[in-house]
């Protein structure tokens, strides 16, 4: 694959080479292997990628943005469930796709090896020797001078050979040749190209990614079970997690106050303490573009949010559940939604519906987020309760609130249950079920690991970034 | 104020190749149904002349608007899509004025001198916004390389558009038998050819650093290397399109119009990519600030 007028020469006979070296003799074998390896198919193939890969960034994708897809989904029933089979939903992981980089790297590989052999061979052969006739050539001139014809000679050597040229010398003349190095450069663009993907190849075998949230005055510990989401090749095993634990001690923010990209983030800074097993713990700063390295894995931070401390109380007057929620950021002001759930509460199980404004106002358009910052934090929850579920173990979305056996509280007017909680606020529902109060608020961070120099996993496995992610 | 006059000098340079643009057409209007045999008239080169002229004061101007941007705002001019306009345009005119004292860029003035006044008109009136800080994942060194590389590379693969996009005009004119005026100023279609492969094979190793920095950058910043978001997707694609691009050339059957129809779409997936994908597709790399 390459614009040297050399390949018309060289490539014929090292594929032949090649082939009789693979034993290729079955005709059709060796016409499909030359079609594969041609530079036109590869051209094609090359256009094809590029065309399929148009798709995955204009339409949802599943990996990303599942939500969308199901919007989509929604928006057309006629056209999406199509769209769905044939796979435009996970563009980058459909068969499809795979099929067009396989073919597009067979041919490359095909093509790129014998160049090299015949490249080598070239290299260590002489320039070509002296033609019969200069006339031969299309483009040529002649001279005479009065100089002897050793001292013309070695004058034109010198010349050539300054001037980078291969030079071959004979009695009667000499013949020179250059150009070597631009088909060099060629091929190892080439070979880096397969080189990437070798990586990428072993990356995704024996890579592995994870996303955890952690807020303010937590913990995270390197294991399977405290990471949110995780992905990793077939070759990956679980003991290939080093131990450690990062714990959030503070999460600081600041955001633009002048009237320019007001809002938009300035700074982040996660102060937090890395212990590893038989060491003392260690205190360090982890920033967006300064990953921690810990034992061989990196820690990104990924993303931030709030984090509403709640306290429940149940008909009981018990405490049903006390501490922060996470609760998922929706747009830019940081107005965020989450599932306060109380199981233990009793009489009745307990479970609220929030948003949470971090600067709220109330105006024409009712009460939003107006700044990312917590200027003016308000909780607003609805409530939810039903008799206490038997412990099933099973696993459970803690940002959705499953609303089976639950019944929404009204209040004595018939109207839902909707409570404004700012910090400090108790509301007590109706029919002395309980209360919940808003104790104050902490900041929580989305932290990724993986091992730094497994390339891997991004090629088509790519990369689940989940909805809430903020750090830009 | 030092804010003030670089976006004042930005105003001055887009006016100004406004004017260079009406100085060249008005060159090629002199230069109507003109033989390729005689000489130039004088009132033809005295346009020629004075568009360049006025370009090359553009140009000075143009880059002392982005030195001030980068003054004012304490960093590297390249955090948002004006100021990343406004640089690659830069770079672009740049390259070129040495490319018409270098390798005679004859007859590029009028295209490249439409682009810049296009380029930076759509850039202070629509992309501008005011000098601000850089949002936390730009505070990296590869600020500094990745988006040098990409807006040099942008830069070239526009000259060498326009050269593509010369190249086709000259080829259907010549196909039609004699050419006169314009295109008959315009160097033959095999040197358009040859400028417009030179200036992609320079620009396309660039894009491959720009693509490649831009994945060690996300390594660093978000813990991937390569996640499909949509700037990522269509710098692949835009990638894909020069590869073929100089594969093209080397093909029996891709060679000449072909080639250049393909140097011109990844031209426009360079574009959407840097105006569609920042406005309307939303991802990661959304550092657009308008
Ligand atoms: C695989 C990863 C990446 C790829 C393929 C990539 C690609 C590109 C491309 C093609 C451009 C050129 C301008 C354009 O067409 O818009 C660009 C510009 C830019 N990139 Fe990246 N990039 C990557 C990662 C990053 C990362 C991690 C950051 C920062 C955290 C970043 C920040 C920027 C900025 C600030 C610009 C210029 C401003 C603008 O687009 O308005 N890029 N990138």
């Amino acid at each position: 694959m390459s614009d040297l007028d050399l390949d018309e020469e060289l490539r014929p006979s090292g594929r032949e080479r090649m082939n009789r070296a693979r034993g290729l003799r079955s005709g059709t074998l060796r016409w499909a292997w030359a079609t594969l390896t041609s530079m036109r198919t590869a051209l094609l193939l090359l256009l094809l990628l590029g065309v399929a890969a148009i798709p995955g960034s204009l339409l949802p994708q599943r990996p990303t943005n599942p939500f969308g897809v199901a919007q989509y989904l929604l928006d057309n029933p006629a056209t999406g469930p199509w769209l769905d089979r044939l796979g435009f939903f996970n563009v980058f992981g459909s068969a499809w796709f795979a099929a067009i980089y396989l073919l597009l790297f067979v041919s490359l590989i095909g093509c790129i090896i014998p160049r090299c052999r015949a490249y080598y061979e070239a290299l260590r052969a002489e320039p070509g020797a002296l033609p019969r006739r200069l006339s031969r050539f299309p483009d040529h001139a002649g001279g005479t001078t009065a100089a002897g014809a050793a001292d013309v000679l070695d004058g034109a050597e010198r010349h050539l050979l300054a001037a980078g040229y291969r030079v071959r010398r004979e009695p009667a003349g000499l013949s020179a040749e250059k150009g070597y190095a631009r088909e060099a450069g060629n091929l190892v663009f080439h070979l880096s190209l397969i080189l990437v993907l070798v990586g990428l190849a072993w990356g995704s075998l024996f890579g592995y990614r994870g996303t955890a949230i952690v807020v303010e005055g937590q913990a995270f510990s390197n294991t399977l079970t405290q990471y949110d989401e995780f992905s990793a090749g077939i070759g990956f095993r679980p003991e290939h997690l080093p131990a450690f634990t990062v714990a959030l001690d503070a999460f600081e923010v600041r955001f633009e106050l002048g009237p320019v990209q007001r809002g938009a983030a300035r700074m982040f800074r996660a102060d937090v303490t890395v212990t590893r097993p038989g060491q003392t713990p260690r205190q360090q700063v982890l920033e967006v573009n300064a990953p921690l390295s810990v034992d061989g894995t990196d820690v990104h931070l990924l993303g931030h949010g709030y984090a509403p401390v709640v306290t429940i109380r149940d008909g009981n007057g018990d405490v049903a559940y006390a501490g922060p929620v996470v609760f998922l950021p929706t747009d830019g002001n940081f107005t965020s939604s989450g599932v306060i759930k109380a199981p233990d509460a009793r009489p009745e199980r307990l479970a609220f519906e929030g948003i949470f404004l971090p600067s709220a106002v109330i105006d024409d358009q009712g009460m939003r987020s107006v700044f990312p910052d917590a200027w003016n934090p308000q909780l607003l929850v609805n409530a939810w309760s039903g008799p206490p579920k038997q412990e099933t173990g099973a696993p459970e979305n803690i940002y959705v609130l499953d609303r089976t056996g639950l019944t929404q509280l009204l209040r004595p007017d018939g109207q839902p249950v909707r409570a404004s909680l700012e910090p400090g606020a108790t509301y007590d529902l109706p029919d002395g079920r309980g209360s919940i109060t808003f104790d104050g608020l902490r900041r929580w961070t989305k932290l990724r690991s993986r091992p730094p120099l497994a390339a891997g996993s991004c090629w088509p496995a790519c990369c689940w970034r989940s909805p809430g992610c903020r750090c830009r | 104020m030092t804010a003030y006059y670089s976006s004042l000098a930005m105003v001055t340079a887009a006016v100004l190749y406004l004017v260079a643009v009406v100085l060249h057409s008005l060159e090629w209007a002199t230069a109507r149904g003109a033989d390729p045999d005689e000489p130039r008239s004088r009132r033809e080169e005295q346009f020629g002349r004075w568009g360049l002229s006025v370009t090359i004061v553009a140009v000075v101007v143009h880059v002392l608007g982005v030195v001030l941007r980068g003054v004012a705002a304490e960093r590297a001019p390249w955090g948002n899509m004006y100021e990343f306009v406004t640089s690659s345009l830069a770079m672009a005119m740049t390259i070129y004025l040495i490319g018409v004292f270098a390798f005679g860029l004859k007859g590029f003035g009028l295209p490249v001198t439409l682009l810049a006044s296009i380029g930076l008109g759509l850039a202070v009136t629509v992309f501008y916004v005011e000098v601000a800080p850089l949002m936390p994942a730009l505070h990296s060194v590869w600020f500094i390389i990745h988006i040098i590389a990409a807006a040099l590379a942008g830069a070239i693969f526009n000259i060498g558009g326009i050269a593509a996009a010369l190249y086709l005009l000259k080829v259907r004119a010549e196909r039609r038998g004699r050419t006169t005026g314009y295109l008959a100023r315009l160097p033959a279609s095999d040197r358009l050819d040859q400028i417009s492969y030179r200036m992609h094979a320079f620009a396309f190793p660039l894009w491959t650093f720009t693509v490649a920095a831009g994945a060690i950058w996300a390594q660093y910043a978000w813990g991937r290397f390569w996640g499909w978001d949509p700037k990522e997707t269509w710098s692949l694609v835009t990638w894909i399109i020069y590869a073929a691009y100089l594969h093209a050339r080397a093909t029996a059957g891709w060679k000449g119009t072909r080639a250049a129809v393909l140097a011109l779409i990844g031209l426009a997936s360079f574009w959407w990519n840097f105006v569609g994908v920042n406005l309307l597709l939303s991802g990661l790399h959304s550092y657009a600030g308008i």
